[in-house]
């Protein structure tokens, strides 16, 4: 899994470069949360992505759909070469999500604060015909600072929704700044507790603690769960880690040579 | 078809008591009943509120149906959303809330969750107009109309009275995409009876006429055929047309009554600025331009009073229509 992600990273940059344009830095950050539900935990198949059992996953922080895209791609989607048309005219692969010109996305999204809610619906409409698939819904923590959020947060916890999983991509970073600066977020995990979510701390970059988080996620009842993935915005690039300026700028042709030598050599170093 | 003596459409079952002791009943009751009836016909429909539950008549369908039934408290941005959700997974929502809060609050979470993603979410916006009286201009929708019609794959409806807007919430159901049905608080005249023939899209001809066509929508389609009836006496023949379907519009309707009239009045409980009278004058400029005049709020909020007074104060009333009508005849080519 190590491998898909670098290849994950690797398309990335070749997408937003390609593009000349889009959002590198939060979706290097996701990349570890992505390839952990799309190639370990979510029930799901990609030769029939409306499969009523699949687990459903919704993309909150729509601005980092190029780690979503190359996710689906690389699981089977949808061919990989298809992945450089992002943002290009006529493309299924908008520059934020959008469902109904790619099947296999759940939501549209690209405002911030939303998908949470989403979320929440599906949870409650999925238990309501007691059915099984879970909810799986990955927001930044830039956008925790919408109040739509946390009017999601107490729905999710009102109605004890195990069903639902939230992940929030812990990376620091705003496209103003550090979140503690810009607005401070801290303590976070106490904040979701006291919303009534089991809240789990990560290493947002490790899968085997990622996968076990969410398997704790499934055997948690009576509440959702959050798990707060602490992660480097930009990781996987030298350049890139913890740099805000990378949050909405493409690489140009030179950097893109150089992040993908990097993440070459990454490969090699195991 | 026509009845000579009262110029009324006789094929569409209209309320024999119309111009004598009018029945009335709140638009919102029509939503209730409705919604209820769905219930127990599609197994699908779920209803949602934000801590409006009576006032909306949610409530009739909560206590029929407590586990379709989802209280999202006072959060109208989630509210919408967890509808985008329902509906994700199969079920047809309806949103519950005053059109101030839903259209008005909630409208990027209308627009970039429910539009954009075309989800079968009907958004039930109460309130609407003036009438809604006491409360004054923070309850009183008068953007629903302009703040919906202007989102791609929206619906928009808006029920004249009891029956058209029980008609119009059982006919939603079976609608793909996403739907705003406005409705009011206050009593108002039932001019349609269970037997009138409602079909989404369509707009229905009330009364014959050739001089002149009025076009309305909501509780101004009572008040419409009251001014009609009143010009009877000064030989002006007025065509009354409930417009209760505002999007997608029955553009053919307008041509012909523009073709046939040559002069055209709207009225409407809302803003005339993009709304309703906006939206029928987009079609006329476009494809036959006559005379025209919007009846409805002229750029102005809404404010405390009684209903009735506020009908008045506000210009909403069958003298203000035959005000209107007077100003077009003038201005029609003979």
């Amino acid at each position: 899994m190590k491998k898909v992600a670098n290849d994950i990273r690797q398309d990335i940059i070749r997408m937003t470069c390609e593009a000349g344009s889009g959002h590198p830095g939060g979706s290097l950050s996701s990349v570890e949360v992505m390839v952990s539900l799309y190639f370990n935990v979510m029930k799901q198949d990609p030769k029939n992505p409306a499969w009523d059992g699949r687990d459903r996953f919704v993309l909150s922080k729509g601005h980092v759909c190029p780690v979503l895209y190359a996710s689906l791609a690389r699981r089977g989607y949808f061919p990989v070469d298809e992945l450089l048309t992002l943002r290009k005219l006529g493309s299924r692969l908008q520059g934020h999500p959008h469902r109904l010109k790619l099947e296999c996305l759940e939501t549209s999204s690209g405002s911030l604060g939303q998908g949470l809610s989403i979320s929440v619906g599906m949870a409650i409409g999925l238990r309501m015909d007691k059915k099984n698939p879970r909810v799986y819904c990955l927001m930044g923590d830039g956008e925790l600072q919408e109040g739509q959020i946390w009017e999601a947060a107490m729905s999710g916890a009102h109605y004890r929704l195990d069903n639902l999983c939230g992940i929030v991509d812990v990376n620091g970073l705003q496209i103003d700044g550090k979140t503690k600066d810009v607005k401070n977020l801290d303590p976070l995990a106490d904040k979701w507790r006291a919303f009534g979510w089991h809240a789990i701390e990560v290493d947002g970059h490790d899968i085997q603690s990622l996968i076990n988080a969410f398997h704790e996620a499934e055997k948690t009842k009576g509440k959702p769960t959050v798990i707060l993935a602490k992660t480097v915005k930009g990781k996987g690039v030298s350049f890139m880690e913890n740099n805000a300026e990378w949050h909405g700028k493409p690489p140009s042709k030179e950097e893109a040579a150089k992040a993908l030598h990097e993440l070459e050599e990454n490969i090699l170093k195991g | 078809m026509s009845d000579k003596k009262s110029g009324l459409n006789e094929a569409l079952h209209l309320a024999p008591n119309i111009y004598d002791k009018v029945e009335k009943i709140p638009t919102r009751n029509g939503y209730g009943h409705g919604l209820v009836e769905l219930g127990h016909t599609n197994k699908n429909v779920v209803a949602l509120c934000a801590d409006l539950s009576d006032s909306t008549r949610a409530l009739w369908f909560a206590e029929k149906f407590p586990d379709r039934f989802v209280e999202v408290g006072i959060s109208e941005q989630d509210m919408m959303g967890i509808a985008a959700g329902l509906a994700a997974v199969g079920k047809i929502p309806y949103v519950s809330t005053y059109g101030v809060f839903s259209t008005g609050r909630a409208w990027d979470q209308m627009r970039t969750t429910v539009a954009y993603g075309d989800f079968n979410v009907r958004i039930a916006s109460a309130h609407g107009g003036v009438s809604v009286g006491a409360d004054g201009a923070t309850h009183q929708s008068l953007e629903e109309i302009a703040l919906s019609r202007v989102l791609p794959n929206m619906k928009v409806v808006v029920p004249a009275d009891y029956w058209e807007t029980k008609k119009a919430t059982l006919a939603s159901a079976d609608i793909h995409g996403p739907m705003v049905i406005r409705f009011g608080r206050e009593k108002v005249p039932v001019v349609t009876t269970e037997k009138t023939p409602f079909t989404f899209g369509k707009a229905e001809t009330f009364r014959f006429g050739n001089d002149v066509t009025v076009f309305a929508c909501g509780p101004m389609v009572y008040e419409a055929l009251i001014a009609a009836k009143e010009l009877e006496k000064r030989n002006i023949d007025v065509r009354v047309v409930n417009m209760h379907t505002v999007k997608p519009l029955d553009t053919r309707a307008i041509i012909d009554a523009a073709k046939e009239t040559g002069a055209i009045v709207t009225a409407e409980e809302h803003q005339v600025n993009g709304g309703f009278g906006s939206a029928i004058a987009e079609v006329v400029v476009e494809n036959y331009p006559v005379p025209m005049k919007r009846v409805g709020v002229l750029d102005r909020f809404g404010e405390s009073g009684e209903p009735d007074q506020l009908m008045v104060e506000f210009n909403l009333k069958s003298t203000d229509i035959i005000k209107a009508i007077e100003d077009v005849l003038k201005r029609k080519k003979k």
